[in-house]
């Protein structure tokens, strides 16, 4: 078991035609994922990488039973791909693409409430969602962890990677790539809820960083929500004021942001928050060994 | 990108917002010269992408143009927040009735756009909002609805605007809107929105942010862009295309990923507490997650023409390009700087962990690249880094 993404998963990749698309196609594929098809309008009948191109999300899900849609499209294509996976009501939409406006965002996920919120949507500018040896939507590398009962939930790629890989001996029921911009579809909380209510997960690593306050509000949602062990890093306690540091989101505004104010949020309710990406992980070590 | 405030009213005026008559000046002949073109009082404003610049000296009401050369030689050349004043804007002075606090921006955390709307302008609204709360209206804004003149007009009335102000402020807003919209900014903002003495409703100040992500679409924004403030460095490294902030340390940081870059720089921060002079990290630069030889070649260039910088720390995990490939991308960056006639002439620790993390290491350790140094661990490499810093210092 796992959140959201499991073994009977069948993922539709938006923008498979083009050059990321194809290479994590092939990627996902590789790591057992099933990848039933993909979606573009302009080449709809052909087959690449031995998939289906279809014309249309709702048509892909028709002919596939696919209930993923990973978009790879370009900035500038992304709200109209991700508005067309909300109106086919897919129940999972991740999206990878970095680099789409603030306004696009905003605007498709108020349509994405306005339609009911039939459609999960987690990014833009995220790494996916991996049950590690069930399956795999999105980028984050297959073969550098373990199938076991961590967690994890995260607004960096490369961190998630850094800390599956040193909790490899443990492994992982799902981590999920929140992603770095300002505004997102899936939380922080989304992702604890469905951690606390998942039987097969017994621990929570929480990877925050600069920007927002996302984390001080994941944090009063541990305090009334979560019993399940949380161990959190948050990135960015250097980052000078006004400064965009790689991530859209990951900016301090005065005295909003900082990453001092989000571990003191984490620590009040309990949270171990590490120094450092290592010492999360001998913290989520020592919680994995006293279970 | 955040605009200046004479910017910022450029583009009001473009969208048919009510802005004062003004003039940017670079130098005091410029603002002796700006105020006679003008009519009446001026005043005379600083320039500076930072808030808190009347408290500060930096807005200084002129009577005629000789005060106005005076109060610009006072204001020009000061330091505001860390902002040198390099321009000041003339504007003609309006007669004030009434101020009000105006903006529209993203709420983060409601995943919607805000406007805020509050009768008490003119000062810190975050001041306001902390203590009379009731006199600040936050009213979210669906991107899917807009703002019609009737919201606009709905708007200004719960932010307690008098009723002889919200016709005036309702067209403002409505085109305030236009301008948060199509522009793609994610904060406008009018502080103080004025009611003048003869009952017209103007901006009488300006704060825009543009989203970098638009860019695309946006063509004219890249003309915003402050040249002169820009760091060498950083323009040198947009140039190459490399996501690169310079920070005032003494190590060069690579990474991938911006997390895991943030995350180095505090790791490398906290390790430089032990060494003589702290050291700390000179800048930010993520490689991203392809890190091809050449990426690397361009990152290592960046950071050596950096003279502050006594040592790098090139932290990688490999994840989706795997660590031999890092590796070879090394070898060849260094390669390649030689080819070019540079040499790598700082000490450079390597940390490679993930996928192929031992033949990544194998490769490096093969090539003895003279000043390379393996460090397993990124808490271990953060060290050696600092130590190698602060030795070289």
């Amino acid at each position: 078991m796992a959140i959201w993404l499991n073994e009977n998963s069948k993922i539709i990749v938006q923008g498979m035609t083009g050059g990321e698309g194809t290479k994590h196609t092939r990627r996902m594929l590789a790591s057992g994922a099933k990848v039933v098809g993909g979606v573009n309008a302009r080449k709809a009948g052909i087959t690449h990488e031995g998939l289906p191109v279809f014309g249309t999300v709702a048509e892909a899900m028709e002919k596939t039973g696919a209930d993923v849609s990973v978009v790879f499209v370009p900035p500038a294509a992304t709200k109209a791909a991700v508005k067309e996976a909300i109106d086919a009501e897919i129940p999972l939409c991740v999206v990878i693409t970095e680099g789409v406006p603030v306004h696009d965002t905003t605007e498709f996920w108020a349509y994405a409430v306005a339609k009911g919120n039939k459609t999960r949507i987690i990014g833009p500018n995220c790494p996916g969602i991996a049950s590690p040896g069930a399956s795999n939507a999105g980028i984050i590398p297959a073969d550098i962890t373990t199938a076991g009962r961590i967690g994890l939930v995260s607004k960096s790629g490369t961190l998630t990677y850094q800390l599956m890989y040193e909790l490899r001996d443990f492994g992982f029921s799902t981590a999920v790539g929140i992603g770095g911009d300002p505004v997102i579809g899936t939380t922080h909380i989304d992702a604890l809820q469905a951690f606390q209510d998942d039987p097969d997960t017994d621990a929570i690593v929480m990877i925050g960083e600069i920007g927002g306050d996302a984390e001080e509000r994941a944090a009063a949602y541990i305090e009334q929500h979560v019993t399940k062990p949380v161990v959190a890093y948050v990135a960015g306690f250097t980052a000078p004021e006004g400064k965009t540091m790689g991530h859209a989101g990951a900016i301090v505004s005065g005295s909003a942001g900082t990453a001092q104010a989000k571990k003191e949020a984490l620590e009040k309710v309990g949270v171990r928050v590490g120094k450092t990406p290592s010492e999360t992980a001998r913290l989520m070590r020592e919680v994995m060994q006293n279970r | 990108m955040d605009l200046f405030e004479h910017q910022a009213k450029e583009l009001f005026a473009e969208y048919g917002i009510p802005v004062p008559r003004g003039i940017v000046a670079h130098t005091v002949e410029e603002a002796r010269a700006a105020a006679e073109q003008l009519t009446g009082r001026v005043v005379v404003k600083a320039q500076v992408k930072t808030g808190g610049r009347g408290k500060a000296g930096g807005v200084k009401v002129a009577d005629d143009a000789a005060d106005a050369e005076q109060k610009a030689d006072q204001i020009l050349g000061m330091d505001i927040k860390g902002h040198t004043v390099h321009k000041v804007l003339i504007e003609e002075a309006s007669a004030i009735a009434e101020e009000y606090y105006f903006s529209f921006l993203l709420d983060r955390a409601n995943r919607t756009f805000l406007a805020i709307c509050s009768a008490s302008g003119g000062m810190d609204i975050e001041e306001v909002a902390h203590t009379a709360p009731e006199k600040v209206a936050k009213v979210p804004v669906s991107p899917l609805d807009g703002v019609t003149r009737d919201r606009a007009r709905e708007i200004a009335a719960a932010g307690g605007l008098p009723e002889k102000a919200l016709d005036g402020a309702a067209e403002i807003i409505e085109k305030l809107w236009a301008v948060f919209v199509d522009e793609d900014a994610s904060l406008v903002e009018v502080n103080p929105m004025i009611l003048s003495a003869d009952g017209q409703v103007k901006a009488l100040d300006g704060k825009v942010t543009l989203d970098d992500n638009a860019t695309f679409r946006q063509a004219e924004h890249e003309a915003y862009a402050d040249k002169a403030a820009e760091d060498p460095l950083e323009a040198a490294a947009k140039a190459k295309d490399l996501n690169y902030v310079k920070l005032d340390g003494s190590v060069g940081i690579i990474g991938n990923g911006a997390g895991l870059v943030m995350s180095t720089l505090d790791v490398v921060a906290y390790a430089g507490e032990a060494f003589p002079g702290q050291p700390k990290p000179a800048n930010f630069l993520d490689i991203g997650g392809g890190a091809s030889a050449e990426v690397m070649a361009a990152g290592l260039e960046i950071i050596l023409s950096d003279p502050s910088v006594k040592s790098i720390f090139v932290n990688v995990f490999g994840g989706i390009t795997a660590c031999d490939a890092v590796a070879n991308g090394i070898v060849s960056a260094f390669q390649l700087l030689e080819n070019r006639g540079e040499t790598v002439s700082r000490p450079l620790v390597v940390r490679l962990d993930g996928n192929n993390a031992e033949l990544g290491r194998k490769i490096l350790a093969d090539a003895a690249l003279s000043g390379v140094e393996l460090v397993d661990t990124m808490d271990d490499a953060a060290k050696r880094a600092a130590e190698l810093a602060a030795v070289g210092a």
